[in-house]
């Protein structure tokens, strides 16, 4: 009796092996193709996240990944109790939230007003120049707004000049920034953006605009009520996306329109940023790591959390 | 009805007036970089930028032309990053998506969680950096420029929901009549996906033309630098211009080399390329866009 139980259970854990096998035999040569993709995708983006237990660490060059002590979360206290964490936590939340709203509310304005041309051409050559600087790299634009903010030479400061007011040393006024940054996001990014948008309107059917005319509907309740409501889903999935990395900031834009300038940090610096500069420039891995990771950590469960509430509510346009 | 039309005009003309200031934006900044790399550098410190110059001077121009070897070395490292980027990263791109597309394909879902996972998670800058400089040993070497970014999982899944599209069938035929995998994809995959395999072709170079975060973080040797990350490094030492002359134009010296306008010349020379394609190549990008835009 006993040996046929063992038998029959040995058989049972025989079998899927066999069928794995072939499985895998059958699916090799799709398999193989995917594989350099498949191994890039390992080295660049999986090793580093075993990579984030150095956070834990005391590393060191001369020992290594391996042979570093184990400190528990002493890079981590380190970090917390310093006044920097909440400096850069409220900087970058804050400053991503007032950017994906902003840009929100100008990418979709901007779909519609351009809804409303209907010539061809004005489109087309609004749209061109719009998009333009999204092709700029930050190292550009940078360039670009030092023209402008120069303390000596710079194009505002000598309008200031000529108005008779008294110029600005821009590069040492952090309240000033939040709004000059959130205005350089849209200049790049919402002509870009509203592509997207504008896309989804040309969508539309026509039907629907000629029932509410003959309705009497007026401009205004046309978009409330048909053009906006097309356009909701995609607004939902990019705003989720958005959510999900606003613990992450433009690190380009932080790091080169500021051109790093310390009075500034108090508005500016982000966990981005401040990562680069302990690491590169202090060389401070203990903490650089423990931050890095916290971001990694929160990101993730922001997205997750974003995901779910977005399923509740509609689970059309949930991510996953 | 009259007075709906009239209003309906009077909004229209808003409308434009609002774009067009818009665009204006969108082009003054350049205008500006362009007008004072033309300044001359007494008018730059007499009445200081201006979006028109006073008096068109070429000695920016001049004066990095006379130099150019630093120019012409960034141009040489931006060029074959994003040639051999692009084409490298094409390939196992596109390769993937495919594999990724078949319906027939076992480890579909397990693959494609592979990938998504890491748009969603991500270990961080440190671990990235000691992998990088300490265990592959990349630091300082052109191929860390072209590595680490080869696979874009948004290039992917763009990819892959266009093979989608292909009909089964015809995947299915080819294979009764024996041709292999790799066959199948060069011969029938590819010919029918020139449109999205442009697409990300455009995308992926422009990423690679415009990458400073590279070479921010592991390039130190003057032989490697690219262009963006040229003029990053002349951004932040102003004198770094100065202290690289050999050769001095005639009508010029130590101390009236023109540092303003020359480090704007510099910007100007190294986007110019860009800017010449951008008109042809903007309507491919916004196309791309949009297809990349349908979830799938």
């Amino acid at each position: 009796m006993r040996v046929l139980a063992i038998s029959k259970k040995s058989n049972i854990q025989h079998k899927p092996v066999a069928k794995r096998f072939k499985h895998f035999r059958d699916n090799l040569e799709l398999s193989l193709l995917a594989l350099p993709a498949i191994i890039l995708v390992f080295i660049f983006s999986y090793l580093p996240m075993f990579g984030v237990v150095i956070a834990f660490k005391d590393f060191r060059y001369d020992k290594g990944f391996f042979g570093s002590k184990w400190v528990g979360f002493k890079n981590f206290e380190f970090f917390f109790q310093s006044q920097d964490a909440w400096r850069i936590t409220r900087n970058t939340i804050g400053l991503n939230a007032i950017f994906i709203v902003t840009g929100l509310i100008v990418s979709v304005s901007i779909a519609l007003m351009l809804y409303e041309i209907t010539n061809r051409f004005f489109v087309k050559t609004y749209q061109t120049i719009m998009i333009f600087p999204h092709f700029l790299s930050w190292v550009v634009v940078g360039y670009m707004f030092f023209a402008f903010f120069n303390v000596e030479h710079g194009l505002i400061n000598g309008l200031l000049k000529m108005l008779g007011r008294e110029v600005t040393n821009w590069y040492t006024e952090p309240a000033k920034w939040p709004a000059i940054l959130t205005i350089a996001n849209i200049w790049k990014s919402a002509g870009w953006n509203s592509v997207i948008y504008y896309a989804a309107l040309m969508g539309i059917d026509q039907e629907y605009f000629e029932a509410a005319t003959i309705d009497g509907a007026s401009k205004f309740q046309v978009i409330k009520n048909i053009t906006i409501p097309f356009l909701v889903p995609i607004m939902t999935i990019l705003t989720i996306l958005a959510i999900g990395g606003i613990f992450r900031a433009d690190f380009g834009m932080f790091y080169y329109l500021t051109r790093e300038s310390g009075p500034l940090f108090p508005t500016t610096d982000v966990i981005d940023t401040y990562v680069y500069r302990s690491l590169r420039t202090l060389g401070d891995i203990g903490m650089s790591s423990a931050v890095g990771l916290y971001q990694s950590v929160v990101g993730f469960v922001l997205v997750l959390v974003t995901n779910l509430i977005v399923r509740k509510i509609d689970p059309e346009s949930a991510l996953f | 009805m009259v007075v709906d039309k009239r209003k309906s005009r009077i909004s229209l003309f808003f409308i434009h007036l609002f774009f067009m200031l818009f665009c204006v934006a969108c082009i003054i900044p350049l205008i500006a970089v362009i007008s004072v790399s033309f300044s001359s550098e007494m008018d730059i410190s007499k009445y200081g930028y201006s979006l028109i110059p006073r008096e068109i001077n070429l000695d920016a121009y001049r004066y990095i032309l006379a130099n150019p070897f630093q120019l012409l070395s960034a141009y040489r490292v931006s060029i074959f990053v994003t040639v051999v980027g692009t084409i490298m990263g094409l390939l196992v791109m596109s390769t993937m998506a495919y594999v990724l597309s078949r319906e027939s394909y076992r480890y579909r879902n397990q693959l494609a969680f592979y990938l998504f996972f890491t748009m969603l998670f991500s270990g961080g800058l440190v671990p990235y950096y000691i992998l990088i400089t300490q265990y592959l040993h990349l630091k300082d070497t052109i191929w860390v420029l072209i590595l680490p970014s080869l696979v874009n999982p948004w290039n992917v899944i763009l990819l892959r929901t266009f093979f989608q599209k292909i009909p089964a069938a015809l995947i299915e035929s080819a294979k009764i009549d024996g041709a292999r995998e790799l066959r199948i994809f060069f011969a029938i995959v590819v010919p029918l996906s020139k449109p999205a395999l442009a697409t990300v072709a455009l995308f992926t170079s422009l990423a690679y033309w415009n990458d400073w975060w590279l070479s921010l973080l592991f390039i130190t040797k003057e032989r490697l630098v690219p262009l963006q990350f040229m003029l990053q490094r002349m951004m932040s030492t102003l004198e770094f211009l100065t202290t690289h002359a050999q050769n001095i134009p005639s009508g010029m010296s130590e101390n009236n080399l023109p540092n303003e306008s020359a480090r704007m010349a510099m910007c100007i020379l190294a986007i110019g390329p860009m800017l010449f394609a951008y008109p042809f190549f903007q309507k491919y990008f916004v196309r791309g866009l949009t297809v990349g835009s349908v979830k799938g």
